[in-house]
């Protein structure tokens, strides 16, 4: 019988997406959001006041010269204030042929100085990153990140651990109905390693503007395509594109009942050290207001 | 008798500057708003199909916090059934959908469609 590698990769990322989306569709109030199907880019869009979005940000590839993975983050987004979101992040992978590891979190916050809409909306982003060597979510390329990163055995490169701070502009614009948004991404590896550079673009918009004036599940406006492209930019050592990866990745994000969001986005690699193809899925939810499930005017504890 | 007019005439000059300097001080909730955009109208106007649009729009996004019969929570949270909103103009109201005030929680919802602000502006409209 012929031997399926991404069978034994897939299940347990998979499956945590897929069991994360039903509990929370079974035990959870209807929430909405608006939100960009970018993986690896940010809009200005910040979360909702009081507000928690749960998603699973899952990458499936195969590195040259290695087995399939599956690489799932799971994201806690909460609205602190308007102009403030914070962020944790729970890593792990599944290798074919190899283990099933938690790989480390990260913590970030973004902020937006200006309390007005302009042209340009900058936002400020800090992130504390505690992972391994094995992680492989690809949530950021940056300096001379490969593929030959993510084809070591799991019992090798979780050995490496990275404590990381990483430090992002972000520039976004919403015109008309697209979203048009630049990372600029700067991320230093607080143990030794020079700063590393990348860069994240993105544009998407609704397949409709206009809502549609009765609920409906597979309305254009429930719909968001658009695409990104991200990459390295080299490091402080040597500032070049030589030996860096870059992907060029389509977006279509997909706006369910009850506040549940899909996203999925095939991207391509677009030189010898990216990878060459790398799926991603994407589901979240937005629980409401879940500061009020506490406040005793609500019922909540007391 | 002139010393007593001096005096009304003194009194009533307080009087009149204490007013016009409380005038200026009590400005409507919209004079930030630009003119230009005070100045649009919803091209959405008179459309029942738009107020209903609204109405769910406004379920997915505003309900949370404003409630879903927009009265808020008479905290944090504003009614939208108020003279505040009775007041503004249909470009006043689209304007502070875009920018939101963040500084007090209220989001920016420029990442809406234009279409959809419009939607919305013509069910708040209509709920008044």
């Amino acid at each position: 019988m012929p031997h399926n590698p991404l069978k034994r990769a897939l299940p347990a990322a998979v499956w945590l997406t897929l069991v994360l989306a039903t509990l929370t569709l079974c035990f959870t109030p209807a929430a909405g959001a608006q939100e960009k199907p970018y993986f690896v880019t940010y809009s200005h869009d910040l979360e909702e006041p009081g507000n928690l979005d749960v998603e699973t940000k899952t990458a499936l590839a195969q590195p040259g010269g290695s087995t399939r993975y599956g690489a799932t983050a799971l994201e806690f987004e909460y609205g602190v204030r308007a102009w403030w979101t914070s962020e944790l992040y729970l890593d792990g992978q599944a290798t074919a042929q190899d283990s099933t590891i938690f790989t480390g979190f990260r913590i970030e916050n973004r902020v937006r100085p200006l309390m007005r809409d302009h042209i340009v909306n900058p936002v400020l982003y800090v992130e504390y990153e505690n992972t391994s060597g094995a992680d492989k979510t690809i949530l950021e390329v940056v300096g001379h990140d490969s593929q030959s990163d993510l084809a070591e055995p799991n019992g090798e490169s979780r050995r490496e651990h990275q404590h990381e701070a990483e430090l992002k502009l972000i520039l976004s614009s919403n015109v008309r109905d697209w979203n048009i948004s630049e990372n600029f991404i700067s991320e230093k590896n607080l143990g030794h390693d020079p700063w590393e550079f990348g860069y994240a673009i993105g544009a998407a918009r609704p397949l409709r503007g206009a809502a549609a004036s009765r609920s409906c599940t597979f309305c254009a406006d429930k719909f968001i395509a658009g695409a990104e492209a991200y990459g390295g930019l080299g490091n402080t050592a040597a500032l070049t594109l030589r030996d860096t990866s870059h992907y060029i990745a389509p977006l279509i994000g997909w706006q369910l009942p009850k506040g549940l969001r899909v996203s999925f986005s095939p991207g391509f690699g677009l030189t010898s050290t990216s990878l060459a193809r790398v799926y991603r899925v994407g589901v979240a939810y937005e629980f409401n207001q879940i500061g009020n499930w506490f406040h005793p005017a609500n019922g909540g504890a007391q | 008798m002139i010393r007593s007019h001096r005096k009304i005439l003194s009194l009533s000059s307080i009087a009149l500057f204490a007013t016009l300097a409380f005038a200026a001080t009590v400005h409507s909730h919209w004079d930030h708003v630009p003119a230009k955009d005070r100045a649009r109208s919803n091209p959405l106007t008179g459309q029942p199909q738009a107020v209903a649009a609204g109405a769910l729009v406004y379920s997915d996004h505003c309900a949370e916090c404003h409630k879903a019969d927009a009265r808020g929570d008479g905290h944090k949270r504003p009614s939208l059934r108020s003279d505040h909103v009775r007041s503004a103009t249909d470009g006043d109201l689209e304007w502070f959908l875009r920018q939101g005030d963040l500084a007090h929680g209220m989001p920016s919802w420029s990442s809406l469609p234009i279409e959809q602000r419009w939607q919305l502006v013509a069910y708040l409209k209509s709920i008044q």
